[in-house]
């Protein structure tokens, strides 16, 4: 009896480290990478086979003389060549530049406008009940609307194209975080203050980054509205000096009546928003969501 | 509000209590006017003990651990604690965004530890609740049972004299449980700081504490208290806790009778 008791004793120790031990490894669930041929078949494939039957289904409509004006519908291969012509001149890239830095530097300010703007929005009650609907009634105002004050205000310069930028992403910016701060669980505030984190410290260390998710769903928003901005303010106010962005292209396609040409720069407009959402803020989004778990895969 | 005992009085005062509730009274502004919650609560801490809380549904346990952790005001009362108290609760309120180690740094960062000290004193913590080579974990890749014990590990990363804990067992499975409950035990016992633990289970109450508080509901009142004398280790299955516990039980279930008389 009495060696039965010691055992225990002695074991208690160690028993309560393995026993541990053991739970936590029962309870850790395992994640593995999904492989290559999973995300191909899954995630690569159905795209591209959508983009091959529109260009099918286009090929069709001009090969079979259904639409049979290419001042209507231009084929693609007329599209394609332009696009080809373009990059042999060294155009296509400018045309591309020109419009992208104007777009990222554009949204680049409506970033630090925006951010401060959205948290001093999300945490001053005052300035929440003076300015928070004005700002989300802004979101609805098409941008393009912004487009004939800006020329009369600023001219016909690149000024203006960035008023237009800032005017249809600071709102789509600062929402996103006032919406994202709205969301932080009040618990994470109330661990946060029984650490001694109050104040601006509570900002910094708590609010900024539990709200981080709300915030980059803004910022994606805030980009699409950057980008669609900029291309009504360069089809609107197109004017050489400016140098030629997408949307003058695609409004001197019009005014040549060049079919191909128009479709050029609708497909380039498409594109290159497609790509910046792409290569930069879905995996900032993805980022961010998979580092709190909060991306769950099924 | 909390007011440092040491500030208060000369230092000698602030070795006696690591907290002190003193005719404490709360009420909340309710459909039927005010409504009191906790009534004229008088409990002192000493430093180094462990007591526990325990009631029914709407005593106001939580209200009492909120008032005592300074998240809240009493509306008549003082209390006074040794310092910042540490608080744990049912969930782990870890923060998703920095990894097991980056949470109890930041709660060391916040103390004002500098930075060169902070990773050691991290992995020291991580060691001492079991979870040594957790540091880079997120916290969703850790379990429930790990995730209170990294929650732990950050509460002891504020050295506070004090411990608050409200339930922070009670969504964990019962396995788990019994094994963090021993583990409590080990750590208090290794770092002498005084714990003040709610609950409304009454064999966890006795588990764990050297004194059980009751409280009765609508209004919070203390209704007894017992000392608990069983020597550690203790196990959920011992007789003496058992007995301890139905008799506890009993007190427990003729306050919650009481409010459906009426």
């Amino acid at each position: 009896m009495a060696s039965t008791d010691s055992t225990t004793v002695a074991k208690d120790g160690n028993d309560l480290a393995g026993l541990e031990a053991g739970l936590d490894a029962l309870e850790t669930r395992q994640t593995s990478r999904t492989p290559f041929r999973q995300t191909f078949t899954e995630k690569i494939l159905p795209p591209v086979l959508a983009v091959a039957l529109v260009l099918a289904v286009w090929q069709a409509l001009v090969s079979f003389k259904v639409v049979d004006d290419p001042t209507k519908l231009p084929a693609p291969s007329a599209v394609w060549d332009v696009v080809q012509t373009a990059w042999l001149q060294g155009e296509l890239l400018d045309y591309i530049w020109t419009s992208v830095s104007r777009g990222l530097l554009g949204f680049l300010f409506a970033l630090l406008i925006g951010t401060p703007l959205g948290l001093i929005v999300a945490r001053v009650k005052f300035v929440r009940a003076a300015i928070g609907p004005i700002l989300s009634g802004l979101q609805s105002l098409p941008s393009v609307a912004w487009v004939p004050p800006a020329v009369i205000w600023l001219g016909l310069n690149n000024s203006m194209m960035y008023a237009v930028i800032l005017l249809g992403a600071v709102p789509s910016i600062a929402n996103g975080l006032v919406s994202g701060v709205d969301q932080v669980p009040p618990l994470f505030l109330r661990a946060g203050r029984t650490l001694g984190a109050t104040g601006l410290k509570g900002t910094w260390h708590i609010v900024l980054p539990a709200a981080l998710p709300g915030y980059v769903a803004g910022l994606k928003q805030g980009w699409a509205f950057s980008w669609r901005s900029l291309m009504a303010a360069e089809i609107i106010a197109s004017f050489p000096d400016l140098g030629v962005g997408l949307g003058q292209l695609l409004e001197n396609g019009r005014n040549a009546s060049d079919m191909a040409m128009v479709f050029e720069a609708i497909l380039l407009i498409l594109v290159v928003g497609i790509a910046i959402d792409l290569l930069i803020f879905s995996p900032l989004e993805r980022w961010v969501l998979r580092s709190r778990g909060l991306l769950v895969k099924n | 509000m909390a007011t440092t005992l040491a500030k208060a009085a000369d230092g000698t005062e602030s070795a006696t209590h690591a907290a002190r509730i003193d005719h404490v009274s709360k009420s909340f502004a309710g459909p039927a006017g005010q409504q009191l919650v906790l009534d004229d609560i008088t409990l002192d801490v000493a430093p180094g003990e462990f007591v526990t809380l325990l009631g029914a549904s709407g005593c106001g346990k939580s209200t009492l651990l909120n008032l005592v952790a300074g998240l809240d005001r009493p509306s008549a009362g003082e209390i006074a604690t040794d310092g910042r108290p540490a608080l744990m609760f049912q969930e782990h309120a870890l923060f998703p965004w920095l990894t097991a180690g980056k949470n109890i740094e930041l709660a060391l960062k916040l103390r004002g530890v500098p930075k060169a000290e902070r990773r050691e004193r991290a992995e020291e913590l991580l060691e001492l609740v079991r979870l040594k080579g957790a540091y880079g974990k997120r916290v969703h890749e850790l379990s429930g049972g790990m995730r209170q014990r990294v929650a732990l590990a950050r509460a002891l990363a504020q050295e506070s004299k004090l411990l608050l804990m409200d339930e922070p067992f009670a969504a964990l499975d019962a396995i788990t449980r019994d094994v963090l409950h021993d583990e409590l035990t080990r750590i208090w016992r290794e770092t002498q700081v005084s714990v003040l633990f709610v609950t409304h289970n009454v064999r966890e109450a006795v588990r764990l504490a050297q004194r059980v508080v009751l409280l009765s509901s609508r209004p919070g009142r203390i209704a007894r208290e017992w000392t608990v004398g069983i020597p550690h280790p203790r196990r959920i299955e011992d007789t003496a806790v058992a007995e301890l516990s139905v008799e506890i039980t009993e007190e427990l279930r003729g306050e919650i009778r009481r409010h459906g008389q009426h």
